[in-house]
């Protein structure tokens, strides 16, 4: 039992850690009819900036701020020269367009940091792990993972339902041209969205960071996850994002926990070991295949649509 | 007319071509597969720098040829790795096909060298079908089979007495190979085992909370390049290093340390080659390649120089006569040149019987993390998959 409890909490970390992707994915696709491929690079920008503040200041959490207000003028700046043209475009020059910049950002790293990878330390106080039931210990910083991106998800949820801000948002997801028409001004709305977006991303690519290696191409496996993730939830829904990133996060974890076990029930230990990642990893598009085919506008979808 | 005029120019250049070829050989050409992209790029560009230096060494000249290089970058992916291997073999006609960091890759490229008769030098991965069924005249190996250094540490951990164990290592052909190396020489109980997606999978918390709550008394893995990295970090966040001893293959090496840094102290590997092994050939190597680049060499280096010099020894003894196939094989069955490891023989599928070392994290005098030999686990160690190999010599 407490097994599974913490087979759980690996896989809601796993699943808020998507849900920061693909909330950003989601209001840029949603909102601003975007297709946009190099959201896995700010995530990556992200890590790359925390890695350099993180040594530069000497503290993870100051490090953690500057690198998040970083990504963001990174977006924001992205957006005013290189998404700007591309929006009344065709959405396969989007593709094409942002697959370019997944490539730039690439070589940009490349050039800046260089291609081996760094690391980024933890303090000493989230290194350890903390029993959070008897017999139970989880790694700190996977707690401290869970509490902030709670935190992100319920402060999206007032920014975007509760504030005048968010109404403006709203308003251009169900119709861009009668809010245009009401005197929003669009352009500067979707530079913020589009920085807002980037803040997330870069922000879970830096959670992620002292968790793996701070990497060039790291952005490339998320993003796939975190289209699936918008698909299921509903292309500009944010609730549906955050529904669809925990089962995605929960179906990954648990199927790599226990199928393992099962398969061994008829299967040899170590071809049940093999398949394990694949069926796991199956799972996930499955689940999205389903949906297309019952929902195919998504668990929740946005009115208007 | 033109069309005509054209199709019947390109078929008296094609005519001749074959005619060209046979002519007396101006250079040996070598074709070198590697990963040069992405964060494994790191290990292609130690293979190149090693491979370089060892062409340096020998003044750039086989047999009185001059040797020309041609690098090729499979990007980790089989598909890739066999593309760039047929290009090699068709349109550059090289001689010998060297490289190879990934077991997956190899087995996708083998086919279309030894096809063409064509010798092709592993300088790292050595999956079991290739030592056993599909072990091939034309294929050598400057490293080892992937079952061996695993088996040794398997009889380390025989050696240290540890009665429970876990395995974790990624899901391809090297992963399975590595996995059932330690399970075939470790006597104590095996409680758990994981092959994890490959290369995507980073996150290792699921299977580190399963290796919790079986409690064994080790943990075995393989995690090579950056995956190596992480496995360590995620280790020491859930609080296992310092419970549950890690044993490893391939997961701590000169390119991987300087991240790892403090966490791979403690942490015992196997390999055939390290850097403190007290032969002149190694000396020689590791100094200059310190020179250069200011950093250790790895073993996939290592590999990379020996692979260098065993093509040498083959090329010399033919006096440059590549034509002569029979001849180059022959020679480097004798494995007659001065490797890195020390001497050691082939075995009849081509793989070495060679010994292999425990090696332990230390600093040098500069206070950089290295790589030290600190035992000899097994000496002359030979593959277990021989015996498969229908090939006698």
């Amino acid at each position: 039992m407490l097994l599974f409890i913490e087979q759980c909490l690996n896989g809601l970390q796993l699943g808020l850690l998507l849900f920061l992707v693909a909330a950003g994915l989601t209001l840029i696709f949603g909102i601003m009819d975007m297709v946009n491929l190099a959201h896995g690079s700010l995530y990556m920008i992200g890590a790359y900036f925390a890695a350099t503040f993180v040594a530069w200041t000497g503290s993870f959490v100051a490090g953690a701020v500057l690198a998040v207000g970083a990504t963001l003028l990174v977006g924001m700046l992205l957006e005013v020269i290189a998404i700007r043209p591309l929006y009344g475009r065709d959405h396969l020059d989007q593709v094409l367009g942002t697959f370019g910049l997944i490539l730039f950002f690439n070589e940009l790293v490349r050039i800046v940091w260089g291609p081996a990878g760094l690391r980024v330390p933890l303090p000493d106080w989230l290194k350890t792990s903390v029993p959070i039931l008897p017999g139970l210990q989880y790694p700190t910083y996977r707690i401290a993972i869970i509490v902030t991106a709670l935190a992100v998800a319920l402060f999206l949820y007032i920014l975007v339902m509760r504030t005048r801000l968010g109404m403006l948002i709203r308003a251009g997801a169900s119709n861009r041209e009668m809010a245009g028409a009401l005197g929003v001004n669009i352009k500067l709305l979707y530079t913020l969205v589009f920085g807002l977006g980037a803040a997330l991303a870069g922000l879970a690519g830096l959670m992620q960071a002292p968790i793996l290696t701070v990497q060039i191409g790291m952005g490339e496996n998320i993003l796939i996850l975190a289209f699936v993730i918008i698909i299921i939830g509903g292309i500009g829904s944010i609730r549906g994002a955050f529904v669809a990133a925990l089962l995605v996060g929960l179906i990954d974890t648990i199927g790599r926990a226990f199928l393992p076990d099962l398969l061994r029930l008829f299967l040899s230990y170590r071809t049940a070991s093999a398949v394990t990642p694949a069926i796991s990893s199956m799972m996930i598009y499955l689940v999205m295949a389903i949906v297309l085919v019952v929902r195919p506008q998504g668990l929740f979808q946005v009115s208007g649509k | 007319m033109r069309k005509l005029l054209l199709a019947t120019a390109a078929l008296i250049v094609l005519a001749a071509m074959p005619a060209l070829a046979p002519a007396q050989e101006k250079s040996v050409k070598i074709g070198f597969i590697s990963t040069f992209s992405g964060p494994t790029a790191v290990i292609g560009n130690d293979m190149r720098n090693a491979f370089e230096l060892a062409l340096d060494h020998i003044g750039r000249k086989m047999g009185g040829l001059p040797v020309e290089v041609i690098y090729e970058n499979d990007e980790i992916r089989p598909d890739v790795g066999r593309q760039k291997t047929e290009k090699l073999i068709q349109s550059d006609r090289v001689n010998f096909v060297v490289g190879y960091i990934w077991s997956n890759v190899l087995l996708a490229s083998l086919k279309p060298v030894v096809d063409s008769q064509t010798f092709l030098i592993s300088a790292n991965a050595g999956p079991h079908q290739i030592a056993g069924k599909l072990c091939s005249p034309f294929f050598f190996s400057t490293s080892w089979q992937n079952d061996q250094t695993p088996q040794a540490m398997g009889l380390y951990m025989n050696q240290k007495g540890v009665k429970t164990l876990y395995l974790i290592g990624p899901n391809y052909a090297a992963g399975k190979d590595m996995l059932g190396g330690v399970a075939s020489t470790y006597k104590g109980k095996i409680v758990g085992e994981d092959l994890t997606r490959w290369p995507d999978q980073l996150d290792f918390s699921t299977e580190l909370t399963k290796v919790r709550n079986t409690n064994p008394e080790a943990v075995f893995v393989f995690y090579p390049g950056a995956a190596g990295v992480q496995f360590l970090n995620q280790y020491a966040q859930s609080g296992l290093r310092g419970k549950i001893p890690l044993y490893t293959a391939f997961t701590i090496d000169s390119l991987s340390l300087p991240l790892q840094k403090e966490l791979a102290l403690g942490v015992p590997g196997a390999q055939q080659w390290v850097n403190d092994l007290p032969n002149d050939a190694n000396k020689k190597f590791v100094a200059d390649f310190r020179a250069r680049h200011k950093t250790y060499p790895s073993f996939y280096g290592a590999q990379s120089y020996d692979a260098v010099n065993l093509i040498n020894s083959a090329v010399t003894a033919v006096n440059g006569n590549l034509a002569d196939k029979d001849g180059l094989r022959n020679a480097m069955r004798k494995a007659d040149y001065a490797s890195v490891r020390g001497p050691y023989k082939y075995g009849n599928n081509h793989f070495p019987i060679q010994n292999f070392y425990l090696q332990d994290v230390v600093k040098d005098p500069e206070g950089n993390l290295t790589l030290k030999t600190v035992s000899t686990i097994v000496e002359n160690s030979q593959d277990r998959y021989a015996k498969a190999c229908p090939m006698k010599w």
